[in-house]
């Protein structure tokens, strides 16, 4: 069978998140990973490889540095990776990256698609389920638990409250929870044979059965009107009492805000 | 698209079990002051299987009309065959502004209709607007009035955009639960109550559901809760949280807890406040042992009053903490408990 896992190279906001001078986000010094939900999506399709000597292609959009991400997915067992890259794709919003990732997934071949739930820079949640309806697929999102059934996918579909076991013929597409798979690391053999393994790199003119005014910030539905870092509320009173005195701070503060 | 043709808010009436979600009033809240700038009404859209008989409730949180698909194939959530009604009603209804919870249902249906009918989606939004775009004017570019100004944070919490969908109809939301407000129940109100069934044929997108596993929850829901005493990585291990459920009793307050305590594996996921996690809003959140990651503080920081207890000085929790205790929060907690205790007996 053939997987192939959609991943994304975002910048590293867990911990690691500065500030320039004037208080707004410096992303340039930010650190690059590749997003957790995907990772798990790439492990769960190791895992198939594993088992059932599954092929497993990544593939991503971005700009050029993105190739890092897929040498990191090879290092880490997948067998192929391709790399969407043109001018005229940035600025895209998740119609237009879902238009651009269907329009490659059309060049390969596949029974199951992977993404990651959401990435950690948008939070979005949407280019997965999307990039199934352009393919007119079935879409399994929130998995939290995979197995293959003959052509057929078993998964478990996390809510809020409940999960659903859900039967789906593939072709299909299932966005990853990182409940799917703890990521592997790397193995040094790995990683010698990725530094030096072939990346397809496909641009505008490798995308099948897209309408250029679907692609880029031209094909994107949204627009931003404002972007602006975030402005909090800012710190109140900080005190370092003994355990005693702060009980008292604390019970007097809940008093003279009449929650007590 | 002639995007005269537009009108009208519509919202999602997501249910589950035939219990409408709370997210569907807070839904109609925000969509009844969108109405009202623009001059519409708002249009409840509930989907689901013998649904009918919860239009009325509808109605009395503030739904001018309700649309009901009603089909059996529609009893559990699937995504294709909601996609479709849901798509078939902007079809026949053309809605200017559709508005659908950030819910695990939501962020799912939302994007594979906006996909179908070529929309623009804006994720997770936290406030909504109707102004202008661009903002202010630009040499060379209408300047359409009347738009619908989504904004919602990005990068986990650290940064903040305004997005509009000038071009395409409907304007399409998801909204997280928890941040707009419900109206006031208005017993004895009625809608406009509309049956519509575009018809459910099952193909290869419709998946089969084997089995479905319900959590057994016995705690309150953190999102309604008025004091919340949350517990992070701090805490130590799972057993430590005795000492929160005790707080929580004394002072009538349901304990929540940071994404770390999940990870961890020492609260289930229903309990987790930040971005991965729930919204909440309380009167007052005491943050204990949480030092305060940036995803955790988007879930809170509208919190009337947050109380943090931290050994590290430098957390910042403390950036957003109106009342900030450097200290060990095993002698502390314990201590505040008892205190209140006697406070509360010397009352009644």
């Amino acid at each position: 069978m053939k997987v192939v896992v959609c991943i994304k190279q975002v910048p590293d906001t867990k911990g690691g998140v500065k500030f320039n001078p004037d208080g707004t986000l410096d992303r340039a010094a930010m650190m690059t990973i590749m997003n957790p939900d995907d990772k798990a999506g790439l492990e769960a399709a190791l895992r198939l490889k594993d088992q059932y000597g599954a092929e497993v292609t990544v593939l991503t959009m971005g700009l050029p540095k993105a190739e890092d991400v897929l040498r990191e997915a090879m290092a880490m067992g997948a067998d192929k990776g391709v790399l969407v890259t043109d001018r005229v794709l940035g600025g895209a919003d998740t119609w237009a990256t879902s238009q651009t990732l269907a329009g490659a997934l059309r060049n390969m071949e596949y029974d199951l698609i992977i993404t990651g739930r959401q990435a950690i820079d948008g939070d979005t949640a949407q280019v997965g389920p999307q990039i199934s309806e352009h393919l007119n697929i079935p879409v399994i999102s929130y998995a939290q638990n995979l197995k293959i059934e003959g052509d057929s996918v078993i998964v478990e579909r996390q809510y809020d409250d409940r999960y659903h076991v859900l039967k789906a013929k593939m072709p299909c597409l299932i966005t990853a929870l990182a409940e799917l798979g703890d990521p592997r690391y790397m193995t040094p053999g790995g990683i010698f044979d990725a530094c030096k393994a072939e990346i397809t790199v496909w641009g505008r003119a490798d995308l099948k059965d897209v309408e250029d005014s679907n692609l880029g910030l031209k094909g994107s539905p949204t627009q931003i009107a404002k972007a602006s870092d975030k402005v909090r509320k800012g710190a109140g009173e900080k005190v370092t009492l003994d355990p005693a005195e702060s009980v008292d701070y604390i019970v007097g503060k809940l008093k003279e805000k009449h929650v007590i | 698209m002639n995007l005269e043709e537009y009108k009208g808010v519509y919202v999602f009436a997501q249910q589950v079990d035939n219990v409408v979600n709370s997210i569907a009033f807070e839904l109609i809240g925000k969509g009844k002051d969108l109405a009202a700038d623009l001059g519409c009404e708002v249009t409840a859209v509930l989907v689901g299987s013998d649904v009918k008989g919860l239009a009325d409730e509808l109605a009395e949180y503030g739904a001018d009309r309700v649309i009901v698909v009603d089909d059996p194939e529609l009893k559990e959530y699937r995504t294709e065959p909601y996609a479709h009604a849901l798509s078939s009603v902007i079809e026949k209804y053309k809605p200017e502004i559709f508005l659908v919870g950030a819910t695990a249902i939501g962020r799912d249906l939302g994007p594979r209709v906006s996909a179908r009918i070529h929309t623009g989606l804006t994720a997770d939004c936290t406030q909504l607007d109707i102004g202008d775009f661009p903002l202010n004017p630009v040499p060379g570019k209408e300047q359409k009035h009347n738009q619908l100004l989504m904004t919602r944070p990005a990068f986990g919490g650290n940064t903040i955009a305004t997005i509009a969908c000038p071009d395409f109809r409907p304007q399409m939301a998801t909204v997280r639960p928890g941040v707009m407000q419900k109206r006031d129940r208005q017993a004895g109100v009625k809608a406009n109550i509309e049956e519509f069934n575009p018809g459910f044929t099952p193909n290869q997108n419709y998946v089969e559901i084997l089995e479905v596993v319900k959590a057994v929850s016995e705690t309150v829901d953190i999102m309604d809760a008025k004091i919340l005493v949350s517990g992070g990585r701090g805490m130590g291990n799972a057993e430590n949280f005795k000492i929160l459920e005790d707080l929580a009793e004394v002072i009538g307050g349901t304990v929540s807890c940071s994404r770390a305590v999940v990870d961890a594996g020492w609260k289930p996921k229903d309990l987790q406040v930040g971005q991965t996690g729930k919204t909440v809003r309380p009167n007052v959140y005491f943050a204990i042992g949480i030092s305060g990651a940036i995803q955790h503080l988007a879930g809170m920081e509208e919190s009337d009053i947050i109380i943090a207890i931290n050994k590290d000085e430098t957390a910042p929790i403390f950036d957003v903490a109106d009342y900030g205790i450097v200290g060990d929060l095993n002698k502390i907690v314990p201590a505040l408990t008892e205190k209140l205790r006697a406070e509360m007996a010397n009352k009644n």
